[in-house]
């Protein structure tokens, strides 16, 4: 019982995590098995949209790692989900086979566009899902390690490791524009068919698509919450908020940051692996320097600091943001805006603390 | 034949290791002289600044010592040299009989027993008064074991033993940014405790603190003194008065005076210098 405190202790984080095991089960259900004409039915577009927002939901919950627990605003994120998009868009890339528009049964469709004759070194292993499931945490494993490496060791802190990893989203953002590098250019990867020899159009790849993601989602809740619960947490917590007393204590705080970052980006490649065959395309807008700023967003109005308000911060504004792309397409960016303002100015703990001042007031 | 071969073997004895072999044992703590600090000669310049100039300091194991002096006498870059942030110009600085200071680094020396507050008290303000004992207590600090770690019986005793040594026995679950300026002055010599220091050296301890909690302070300093050696920056004359049996007067990096509190009052250059006479 004591072994499982990390759970227990975690107030309004259990509900959550019922809601989405409940959701894991019930959404499939509701979608296969009862009749489209019955009320209670699934569409299959609502399905794959609430699967994009548990992706979505993941990748602010590595943000609130970093940011909530460490005190390093990382404004770059989309950078290792762009990468764990990439990884694999690979892979489905190189399940289409014969079938694509040329029928080369090597090279995806834009290398013999571009009249490449044969496929990149770095393409190469991508047929092999275990090859592209490492490779899907290994590359963003890897960036973090080295960037976060030169930021921490050279003490980069605060505003200034903000803009720098800014600037590398952008970078990579313009690498992957271009047609050379090899990843399809601003077209990206599309058009693909089927995942372990599913078929992605079918109904029933959705929903296991969907029930894997909200498992993912539970697992990765469970592994940051065991680790924020534990004593290396409240060293984060500690270096947030007096990191030379830290040093001083006999923490190697560079060493921490730099794994806790690396373990932030892996889940964020993991976000972007499962949410590229809901989604059917990833291209270099993953990397669009707003979009990392989006997640920022998420998890500011959820509450930084809880885990599950980031969770909830990332389904709750991505809902929003459909709502009103729907509605008034022209608005959306200053409703961004205008959220990220009242919350900072009216909510600076987000909507788990809106909940939490009202368990304690009843 | 076997005479010269005899002689020659007293340069390659069979039980012979050779030092590079050997490997390294840190030297422990040896204090058998009773001097546990000896600084000898010390001076350092900033920018052609003497602020430490020649200065000679003993202290002894368990002795309580109160080191005064105007502002800008050197009593800070003093604690910096001790604990390794400055290294001297010239002179000498050893820990006991074995440990020299002036050849290591910052966390080595606090490893080998010298604990250090600074002058700007920090805790950690969004954890509990418990947890940041726990953070401070001594145990392997590397990523992975602190992942897993969990306290044992022995390490929650020594919390509440040290929590009832700086007065904070009920207001353990208190978030520390909670606690009053002085409890967190006292939270933070808590802090310094858990890491098990032999000397202590304390950088004004009552600034900004009430009568009353000056009073505790004087208290829980003395009660500390004994087991460890405790060095007291101070600048509160009443403070001082009220716990020191040795005061050391500080004067543009150099010592002043030395011996009790009468004796340092009516001494005439003191008197000058410091009190303004
Ligand atoms: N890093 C430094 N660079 C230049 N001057 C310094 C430095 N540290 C201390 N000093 C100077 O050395 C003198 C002694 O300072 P300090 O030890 O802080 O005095 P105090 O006795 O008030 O603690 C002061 O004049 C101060 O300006
Ligand atoms: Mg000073």
């Amino acid at each position: 019982m004591k072994r499982l405190s990390f759970i227990f202790d975690d107030k309004l984080g259990i509900p959550l995590l019922i809601a989405l095991g409940a959701a894991m089960i019930m959404v499939p259900v509701l979608n296969l098995m009862v009749p489209e004409t019955n009320f209670f039915h699934v569409s299959t577009f609502t399905m794959s949209l609430w699967g994009k927002y548990l992706t979505y939901a993941m990748l602010a919950m590595a943000v609130d790692l970093v940011w909530g627990y460490l005190g390093i605003l990382s404004l770059g994120h989309g950078v290792f989900f762009g990468l764990g998009g990439y990884a694999m868009g690979m892979y489905l890339m190189r399940q289409i086979g014969t079938r694509g528009e040329y029928g080369h049964p090597i090279l995806p469709d834009f290398m013999v566009f571009l009249n490449w004759d044969k496929l990149p070194w770095f393409w190469h292993g991508f047929d092999m899902f275990p090859f592209a499931a490492v490779m899907i945490v290994l590359v963003p494993c890897l960036l973090a390690l080295v960037f976060g490496w030169l930021a921490f060791k050279s003490r980069v802190t605060g505003v200034y490791l903000s803009i720098i990893t800014q600037a590398l989203t952008y970078s990579l953002m313009l690498a992957f524009f271009r047609n050379e590098m090899g990843f399809g250019g601003n077209n990206g990867l599309t058009d693909f068919k089927d995942l372990l020899g599913f078929s992605l159009l079918s109904d029933g790849t959705k929903a296991g698509l969907f029930a894997v993601t909200a498992g993912c989602l539970i697992l990765a809740y469970l592994a940051c919450r065991y680790l924020v619960s534990s004593k290396l947490g409240r060293v984060l917590a500690a270096i947030r908020d007096a990191e030379d007393r830290v040093r001083f204590l006999g923490y190697n705080v560079e060493t921490v940051k730099l794994w806790v970052f690396v373990f932030s980006a892996g889940l964020a490649g993991i976000a972007g692996a499962l949410y590229v065959p809901q989604v059917g395309i990833i291209n270099p807008s993953e990397f669009s320097p707003l979009n990392s700023i989006e997640i920022v967003v998420w998890v500011a109005v959820g509450g930084r600091g809880t885990l599950y308000g980031a969770v909830a911060g990332a389904l709750v504004v991505n809902w929003a943001k459909s709502y009103l792309t729907g509605a008034l397409p022209d608005a959306w960016l200053f409703a961004l805006g205008a959220l990220f303002i009242v919350v900072t100015i009216f909510l600076p703990k987000g909507i788990a603390g809106l909940i939490r001042l009202r368990k304690e007031a009843a | 034949m076997i005479q010269p071969l005899k002689a020659f073997r007293e340069f390659w004895p069979r039980d012979r290791v050779f030092d590079f072999l050997i490997p390294e044992i840190p030297p422990v703590l040896d204090t058998s002289h009773r001097v546990i600090l000896y600084l000898e000669g010390i001076s350092v310049s900033f920018d052609g600044f003497k602020a430490i100039n020649d200065l000679n300091l003993y202290v002894d194991k368990g002795e309580l010592r109160c080191i005064i002096g105007p502002n800008g006498a050197g009593k800070t870059t003093m604690m910096d040299i001790i604990t390794g942030k400055t290294k001297p110009d010239s002179g000498i600085a050893w820990f006991g009989q074995t440990i020299n200071l002036l050849s290591r680094t910052e966390p080595e020396i606090a490893e080998a027993g010298i604990g250090r507050k600074f002058q700007k008290p920090t805790v950690f303000e969004a954890h509990t008064v418990f947890e940041n004992l726990e953070l401070a207590m001594a145990s392997d600090k590397r990523v992975v074991p602190t992942l897993f770690s969990s306290l044992t019986g022995e390490q929650k005793d020594m919390i509440d033993q040290t929590l009832e040594i700086v007065g904070l026995s009920e207001s353990f679950k208190s978030r520390a940014g909670s606690l009053s300026h002085g409890q967190k002055q006292w939270l933070e010599i808590g802090m310094l405790l858990m890491q098990k220091p032999v000397l202590l050296l304390v950088d004004e301890p009552v600034a900004g603190m009430t009568r009353q909690e000056m009073e505790k302070t004087a208290e829980l300093l003395t009660s500390l003194a004994g087991n460890r050696s405790i060095i007291v920056v101070e600048h509160d004359m009443d403070f001082v008065r009220s716990i020191a049996r040795k005061v050391t007067v500080l004067h543009q990096g150099s010592i002043l005076a030395e011996g009790n509190m009468d004796d340092i009052q009516n001494n005439p250059k003191v008197r000058e210098v410091y009190l303004g006479e």
